[in-house]
């Protein structure tokens, strides 16, 4: 590191399962050069104030999904949010809202891997078909009615965004819902009946009071938020469907 | 023995944690102004019921200084709740296809704000020419 850095406060809060009853804030004075973003401070201050600061991270590019923090407040990826727009404020780095803090900056996110798996998150052909009978083709409209849905990397920024899901961790939640919806709208699929079972339950979309924040923060443009309240219209049509036809909607 | 504990963060307050929350509340709150407002409107239906005397006592009414106030109040409340609903309808309705293109958020807002607009100015104008 250069001899002319600059040094920015970052206040950590700071939790350890072992030994504390509740979080609390401490802060390190960090050098810091303009390439640098969050995540590498916060790896400053493990490597020389204090090993046991705990947080996730991978890729460093944004594309893994683990290094949610909220940054003042804001759910962001810490890998993607440089310190020198925060300098010579104090920056004021805690683990991702609405989730229970396992240790320091790392969250709890086994609620939503139960999730994930919940909503069948693979497609489940109409008809199967054997190899030989070859793939299943889809033409660029099918294609492009469920591409933006795919873009998520699981990072949960849309979580820490969403209150209601803080006010009830029950909720399926954004992202889930996005991914969903992707394959509810893959023309290759024929599962959606048993999804919007979900849809409609009580942890489905009408937890949402389209606060619509969640799409905001989301750093790969997913737009969960039109994903969960476009179901809440198919929900709807569903439960008046099943008046019209015994067949139509599910339960 | 697990040495697990996982810290559960109070959610009192939330709402005043992030400007975007403020501005959510404010939003929802002003549908207090548009319910208001039907209600003066049901008082007058009842009213309109109750035979002339009392419909024209209720028209009296409505002209007072302070019945105008209110209903500038109202109307500010009507307008910004009707802004900032049209504001999120990009994420609360279908993607429109225009030309193959989904259209874009500001498009969408846009359009439905000027349609509120239209639609408000037409009525204004209808009620105007039958009070004349
Ligand atoms: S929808 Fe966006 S914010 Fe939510 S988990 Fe996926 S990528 Fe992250
Ligand atoms: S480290 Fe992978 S997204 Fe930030």
């Amino acid at each position: 590191m250069s001899e002319n850095h600059k040094i920015i406060e970052i206040e950590v809060l700071r939790y350890n399962p072992e030994s504390d009853e509740e979080p609390h804030l401490e802060v390190y004075k960090v050098p810091f050069t303009d390439d640098m973003s969050v995540l590498q401070g916060a790896q400053y201050i493990k490597d020389n104030f204090d090993g046991s600061l705990t947080f996730r991270w991978s890729c460093r590019m944004a594309i893994c999904g683990s290094c949610g923090m909220m940054i003042n407040g804001i759910p962001k990826l810490s890998c993607e949010t440089f310190l020198r727009d925060y300098y010579p404020n104090r920056i004021r780095i805690e683990a991702l809202a609405h989730f229970p803090i396992e240790k320091d900056l790392v969250v709890d996110l086994s609620g939503f891997i139960e999730k994930l798996e919940a909503i069948q998150p693979y497609i489940i052909p109409k008809e199967p078909k054997t190899l030989a009978e070859g793939e299943y083709l889809q033409t660029p409209k099918e294609f492009n009615a469920y591409i933006q849905f795919t873009s998520c990397i699981n990072c949960t920024l849309c979580y820490a965004a969403c209150p209601q899901f803080g006010l009830n961790p029950d909720f399926i939640g954004p992202a889930a819902m996005a991914l969903l919806h992707r394959y509810n709208m893959d023309s290759r699929d024929g599962a959606s009946a048993s999804r919007m079972e979900l849809v409609a339950s009580e942890e489905g979309v009408y937890n949402c009071s389209a606060v619509g924040y969640c799409s905001e923060v989301c750093p790969k443009h997913v737009d969960p938020a039109s994903a969960v309240n476009i179901n809440k219209a198919n929900a709807a049509k569903d439960y008046f469907l099943r008046f019209l036809s015994p067949k139509g909607g599910s339960k | 023995m697990s040495k697990r504990k996982p810290y559960v963060r109070s959610m009192d307050g939330w709402w005043k944690k992030n400007p975007y929350f403020v501005e959510y509340m404010i939003h929802e709150s002003t549908a207090l102004f548009v319910a208001a407002y039907c209600l003066v409107l049901l008082v007058g239906v009842i009213r309109l019921g109750q035979g002339e005397a009392a419909w024209n006592g209720w028209l009296a009414a409505m002209q007072s200084p302070l019945s105008v106030l209110c209903h500038l109040v109202l109307l500010a409340g009507a307008v910004y709740h009707t802004y900032s609903w049209f504001k999120i309808l990009p994420i609360t309705m279908p993607p429109v296809i225009v030309g193959g293109k989904k259209m874009a958020p500001e498009a969408l807002t846009g359009t439905a704000l000027a349609v509120a607009a239209a639609a408000g100015l037409a009525l204004l104008a209808l009620v105007w020419r039958i009070a004349l």
